[in-house]
């Protein structure tokens, strides 16, 4: 395989993933995308979940929020408001943050409240989807 | 001359003062320890954010959304993000002396109680007033962006500019104005922070992109992530500003404090000398008499 992924992973608190890979798949809104070297260019939008990427032998999982992925030849940026490595997801703290917002969510039906809660929602659950994911390789 | 006992009384009351700017000062200096972090850790996003932005709008074309189009400009609005308390030096005066000079029909939002004050002060419109606090989510900033969104596609306003502080080090810090809406030019994005790379994208120019779903619609997705984001930007820099300023004003006025102390002693010495030197000759006076 020629080449190599330069992948970046920015969020507005800072850049979360900067290295060298050879395959990512990311989530994007109309399924899931595998970008290798040598990708034509693209733009897309990407929903939460999982980004898979491929370094190596190594392979590797991020969670990530929603936002946007950019690609061109030898370069991946991509945007999103939240971006977590499995080892740094606290189940316990994810899952009270989840029922919480859930429970909200019961209250407040509608507005711009609980279109965060809901994106709330939506990410603790890629993030508990994915450490639990992982726990059950090991 | 005052008494030894005014003097002493004087130089507790300034000591007090100092210990109170002293703890200000450190305070200050923790809150803009992170404030500075949040506000340099957005930049490396909002330079992507540019990229993105304008080689998409280098490769769409002639593309129609309602932020990109002019209109003309009957109402503008500007938000000022000021300060809820003062003690922080000039910043807030700055700020608001631009302001000020803005056009009658201007209607304002605020973020920060100084510049709600001062907007009631001029008797200008208020549309709106929110409340920032340090820890805000960026899920309540969000709130205000969302709000003048919702304003400007109502066409309640026409126009939206931000006036705040930018941050450019601890020292020093310059009120800016930055227009939000319309967007106008995409070439000439300048998300938050950082001035987009002209080389970065002049290379890729070339290339043909895919979009996903498609050109349109990744951009009216694109537009409004970047007007939010690009306000929570200004406010974490605006906050970075305060803390800063407020350091800085309080570590002057400690200095102020402990040099009119170091003043105030001296004087409290010369008075007592000269109190004890009286009290020898007139001593020395009487034995004198008395022989």
């Amino acid at each position: 395989m020629a080449g190599k992924l330069r992948l970046v992973v920015v969020t507005p608190e800072g850049k979360t993933f900067d290295s060298d890979v050879e395959q990512v798949v990311m989530p994007g809104v109309e399924g899931q995308l595998g970008i290798l070297p040598g990708h034509v260019p693209l733009l897309t939008a990407i929903q939460p979940g999982e980004l898979d990427l491929k370094a190596g032998s190594r392979g590797d999982e991020l969670a990530v929020g929603g936002g946007f992925a950019e690609v061109t030849g030898d370069r991946v940026t991509i945007l999103t408001d939240m971006a977590v490595k499995p080892e740094d997801i606290d189940e316990h703290a994810v899952e009270k943050a989840l029922q919480s917002a859930q429970q909200a969510l019961l209250e407040k039906k509608a507005g711009p409240e609980a279109e965060a809660l809901m994106a709330m929602i939506q990410r603790s659950t890629v993030q508990l989807n994915l450490k639990r994911k992982r726990r059950t390789q090991i | 001359m005052a008494s030894t006992r005014d003097i002493r009384r004087r130089i507790r009351s300034v000591k007090n003062t100092a210990q109170i700017t002293k703890a200000m000062q450190m305070v200050a200096a923790s809150k803009m320890r992170k404030a500075q972090q949040a506000a340099l850790a957005g930049r490396p996003y909002a330079e992507s954010m540019n990229r993105v932005l304008s080689s998409l709008a280098n490769r769409v074309g002639s593309i129609s959304h309602p932020f990109l189009e002019k209109r003309e400009i009957r109402r503008p609005c500007a938000l000022v993000i000021s300060t809820d308390k003062g003690l922080c030096g000039a910043l807030n005066t700055n700020l608001l002396r631009e302001v000020g000079l803005l056009p009658q029909e201007t209607v304002f939002v605020t973020a920060g109680k100084k510049g709600k004050q001062f907007v009631a002060r001029m008797g200008r419109e208020l549309l709106a007033d929110f409340e920032v606090k340090d820890d805000s989510s960026s899920y309540k900033i969000k709130q205000i962006s969302q709000f003048l969104i919702d304003q400007y596609l109502e066409g309640k306003i026409d126009s939206v500019s931000i006036f705040h502080t930018r941050f450019l080090n601890t020292l020093v810090q310059k009120p800016e104005r930055n227009d939000l809406l319309p967007i106008g030019k995409l070439e000439k994005l300048e998300a938050g922070t950082g001035k987009h790379e002209e080389q970065s994208i002049q290379a890729d120019e070339n290339l043909q992109y895919i979009y996903e779903p498609s050109g349109d619609e990744v951009l009216s997705a694109l537009l409004p992530a970047y007007i939010h984001f690009q306000v929570y930007q200004l406010v974490l820099d605006a906050k970075a500003s305060e803390h800063s300023a407020r350091m800085v004003a309080m570590k002057s006025a400690t200095d102020n404090a402990k040099g009119m102390i170091k003043d105030l002693t001296l004087e409290y010495n010369k008075v007592r000398q000269s109190g004890i030197t009286t009290e020898l000759l007139e001593i020395a006076t009487a034995q004198m008499a008395m022989a």
